[in-house]
């Protein structure tokens, strides 16, 4: 565990928590955010502008943040984009399918208590590294 | 109006969290998916500074009547456990751990300038097209 972060990333978690807090208490909106993605396409007008913001908002996070604390952390290099490829058409599907990611799921329905996010959360977590697992160990992917 | 800026300002602070917390970090993703192996525990801290604040948060806040800047709450109304939340959170994580990217660090590595982010993001569109296609073709 030589590259144990706690710290940052409970904070970080913490600036996540207020984000959703932000967004639900002003416009009433869960910040899941494989459904903001999919609605900045399938929604009216008036969705479309405030998803878009919000995920140029994210971008603008990832920008600011590399501004103020310039290289955190080390670039992945010489990961298969073949893989990453794949990964994201499965992601995009399954998010569909199953009705949100990490964030819908793992952290505003689970602090809701939902049956439905609590029960998919295990099984994204569990698939997720039973993955790593067959990459990492037995294909040696990454290495 | 309103809504629209407190969209963009939420959208920033959420990706300065994803990247402090580094899920932007896919190495730092497989790591903490890697349970087997050198396992580095550190994005469950995630999971515990959102958790903390949201579930004390969402109880305050769902009290109100309403928020403050729409008429009412858009909140998920589904209860019931089925085989497409099964199957498609299970997709989502093979996916994940494929690539070392959830939905929102892909987004907020754009600003990054990720090569990785932006095959990640398309992907990802890919993917919601795929559904799409797959959905109106099989179900009802």
């Amino acid at each position: 565990m030589e590259n144990f972060t706690p710290f940052s990333a409970f904070f970080g978690g913490t600036l996540i928590g207020v984000s959703i807090l932000l967004l639900l208490l002003f416009n009433g909106r869960m910040a899941g955010i494989s459904g903001i993605m999919n609605g900045l396409l399938t929604s009216g007008n008036t969705g479309r502008s405030w998803r878009g913001l919000f995920l140029v908002g994210l971008i603008l996070g990832g920008l600011l943040f590399e501004m103020l604390i310039p290289d955190f952390y080390l670039p992945r290099q010489n990961y298969p984009i073949l893989l990453v490829a794949l990964g994201g058409f499965l992601v995009g599907f399954g998010t569909r399918l199953g009705s949100g990611c990490t964030s819908g799921h793992g952290i505003c329905g689970m602090a809701q208590l939902s049956k439905r996010s609590i029960v998919a959360t295990l099984t994204f977590m569990f698939f997720g590294g039973l993955t790593v697992y067959g990459t990492l160990h037995l294909l040696g992917v990454g290495q | 109006m309103k809504n629209n800026m407190m969209a963009l300002l939420a959208g920033i602070v959420f990706g300065l969290g994803l990247s402090l917390s580094q899920m932007t970090n896919p190495n730092k993703v497989l790591g903490f998916l890697d349970v087997t192996g050198n396992w580095d525990a550190s994005l469950a801290f995630v999971m515990i500074g959102a958790l903390l604040v949201t579930f004390f948060g969402f109880k305050t806040i769902l009290k109100r009547e309403a928020p403050i800047n729409e008429p009412n709450f858009h909140l998920a109304n589904k209860q019931q456990l089925d085989k497409s939340l099964l199957l498609g959170s299970a997709i989502f994580g093979i996916g994940w751990g494929l690539s070392g990217y959830c939905p929102g660090p892909a987004v907020a590595a754009l600003g990054l300038f990720s090569g990785e982010a932006l095959v990640m993001v398309i992907s990802i569109y890919a993917g919601f097209w795929a559904n799409k296609v797959f959905m109106d073709k099989f179900s009802k």
